[in-house]
């Protein structure tokens, strides 16, 4: 069961794109982490760097990858911790230049950064290509694509760290494959080991999506309760050379490590548990055990892996127009009945005045609007909202819809008020595959 | 769901707790009870086919149910029940986040519908 030798400790400091960067702080100055990982892409997020390196050659990275790097680098780079992070997103070469340019700034002299490059395979799929879980092909959508990336693996990875990085950036690195391949570098793993690649797998994926695994995402008063959930803590797993690994944070920091926190996220967007796809391996969890060994620690352990797959899977985006949402509130005595009403008049305006065909969507919110298709509806309430979705290629009938919701102000029935309406662009992404022997990955490092 | 029940009834969140996630068009549900002696229970009630006979018109396809039994859980996974996935649908919550509580608030009541 125990293993004598010194666990190797890696943190997570963001599980998504917009996650915390004070307790990344914390985590970097207090957790004696040999590495940190910073997990910032999903499958939109990709798309829409692509549109902002369109706009701007220099762009198409993290937003927030500035402020990250500038509270992270110098405490991570004192502690010997090794950032590793997918913040390049759709541009890793101007990231890692940016970082470079930061380090220098911060006089970090020494620190060396690698940029991960490859995993844009728009070049090398053709809009023929069937879709991964789907019928039809790329080409039936009919609209621009703004980017191709194929989900890159530890053995992308592992050469920037035997090239002695200090700062490893990628674009669609897989989220687990950036816990995975240091663990395989320090522990020598082979890459045929599949049982040591799932178990380092599951670490992974138990980590990548930062306090969903430490009472983040899990709170429900009375039932569930996490203590001090604003100052949540990121994840600590201290990891043997078996595989196996206990997961835990800060003894000062909010939140808490139990089993049920590490099971809701053991499944957690998994399907067949003892299937779970990575560019690395199949792993098996299945089988995986889960037990409290202390306060907020608890260990995983007896992971399982088969063969990774011969494809890589691909991110596809289209550019799919825009995405507006618009609402007004009404209160009181009868607001369901104003509130329903003021819902007909915007369907009967934009469909019958304005000849409107886009995809539309009205919702009641305090009514039913999350579970309004499951058929929900909740019990008289005397605050609701009208909420108006609507998505078209064409910007004017987004404008249009959110013209004819602040009209009801005025024109609509009693006492609404709270007019708000906001216009994105949208993204639509689909999944393809392609042979792992056409990706071809490279590394490229810098010294400050 | 708050429907108005003259009596009151225990809901799965009595005796469970979930988290949901997406791929693509793909929601997946797993469910964990507090209590092993609860286990059994909650397999009886929560079969695949009372989760896709309680929400016909958001589940299109099928829903598939696997079972940790050494964990005291069960994962659910719905096809084609995200209304076209994150880039696509016009929901509020258009990851389908909010399904986890779906299935949390269907009745325990063994002879219930949803």
């Amino acid at each position: 069961m125990s293993d004598t030798s010194p666990a190797f400790r890696i943190g997570t400091g963001a599980g998504f794109s917009s996650d915390r960067l004070d307790p990344a702080v914390d985590l970097v100055e207090h957790g004696k982490l040999d590495v940190l990982v910073l997990e910032c892409l999903g499958e939109r997020t990709v798309a829409f760097a692509h549109r902002d390196r369109l706009a701007d050659p220099k762009r198409g990275y993290n937003a927030h990858l500035d402020r990250r790097m500038q509270a992270l680098l110098p405490a991570a780079f004192a502690a010997g911790t090794t950032i590793i992070t997918n913040m390049g997103a759709a541009n890793p070469r101007a990231a890692a230049e940016h970082t470079l340019a930061l380090a220098r700034k911060l006089g970090l002299k020494g620190l060396k950064v690698a940029c991960i490059e490859g995993d844009d395979v728009s070049q090398l799929v053709s809009l023929d290509q069937a879709l991964m879980d789907e019928p039809g092909k790329l080409a039936d959508f009919q609209m621009p694509v703004v980017g191709m990336n194929a989900y890159l693996g530890a053995d992308a990875i592992i050469p920037a760290i035997e090239a002695g990085a200090n700062v490893i950036i990628g674009g669609r690195l897989a989220d687990p494959s950036m816990f995975l391949a240091p663990l395989m570098h320090r522990f020598g793993w082979d890459a045929a080991d599949m049982p040591r690649l799932g178990a380092g797998t599951l670490v992974g994926h138990l980590m990548e999506c930062g306090m969903q695994v430490t009472g983040g995402y899990f709170a429900d008063p009375g039932i569930k309760d996490v203590s001090d959930l604003a100052h949540c803590g990121y994840p600590i797993a201290e990891v043997q050379s078996d595989g196996s690994a206990t997961i835990t944070k800060l003894a000062e920091a909010g939140g808490c490590v139990t089993p049920a926190t590490v099971k809701e996220q053991l499944l957690y967007e998994v399907h067949d548990p003892s299937r779970y796809l990575t560019p690395d391996v199949t792993a098996d969890f299945s089988r995986v055990d889960v037990a409290s060994v202390g306060e907020n620690r608890v260990r995983v352990s007896n992971a399982g892996g088969q063969a990774r797959p011969q494809t890589l899977k691909v991110t596809v985006g289209f550019d799919a127009g825009f995405h507006g949402e618009a609402g007004v509130s009404y209160a009181g005595p009868s607001a369901q009945r104003r509130g329903r009403l003021a819902a007909e008049v915007v369907s009967e305006r934009l469909r019958q005045v304005h000849g409107m065909t886009a995809d539309l969507r009205v919702d009641l919110i305090g009514v039913n609007s999350l579970f309004a298709t499951a058929g929900a509806r909740a019990a008289e309430t005397e605050d609701v909202r009208l909420h108006v979705a609507l998505r078209s290629r064409a910007k004017e009938d987004v404008e249009l819809m959110l013209w004819e919701v602040e009209s009801l102000l005025c024109c609509g029935p009693a006492g609404g008020g709270g007019f708000r309406g906001a216009i994105t662009p949208c993204v639509v992404t689909k999944s393809v595959l392609i042979d792992r022997e056409r990706v071809k990955p490279t590394t490229k490092a810098f010294v400050a | 769901m708050t429907t108005p029940n003259k009596k009151p009834h225990r809901i799965v969140r009595d005796i469970a707790h979930a988290r949901a996630g997406d791929k693509g068009n793909t929601s997946n549900v797993n469910v964990w009870v507090y209590d092993p002696a609860d286990f059994e229970l909650l397999k009886r009630v929560l079969t695949a086919e009372r989760i896709k006979q309680a929400f016909p018109a958001l589940i299109r396809g099928p829903v598939q149910r696997y079972v940790i039994e050494h964990l005291h859980g069960l994962n659910f996974v719905m096809q084609s029940a995200l209304e076209g996935g994150v880039n696509s649908s016009l929901n509020l919550d258009s990851h389908g986040k909010s399904f986890s509580y779906l299935i949390l608030g269907l009745s325990l009541e063994e002879s219930a519908g949803a």
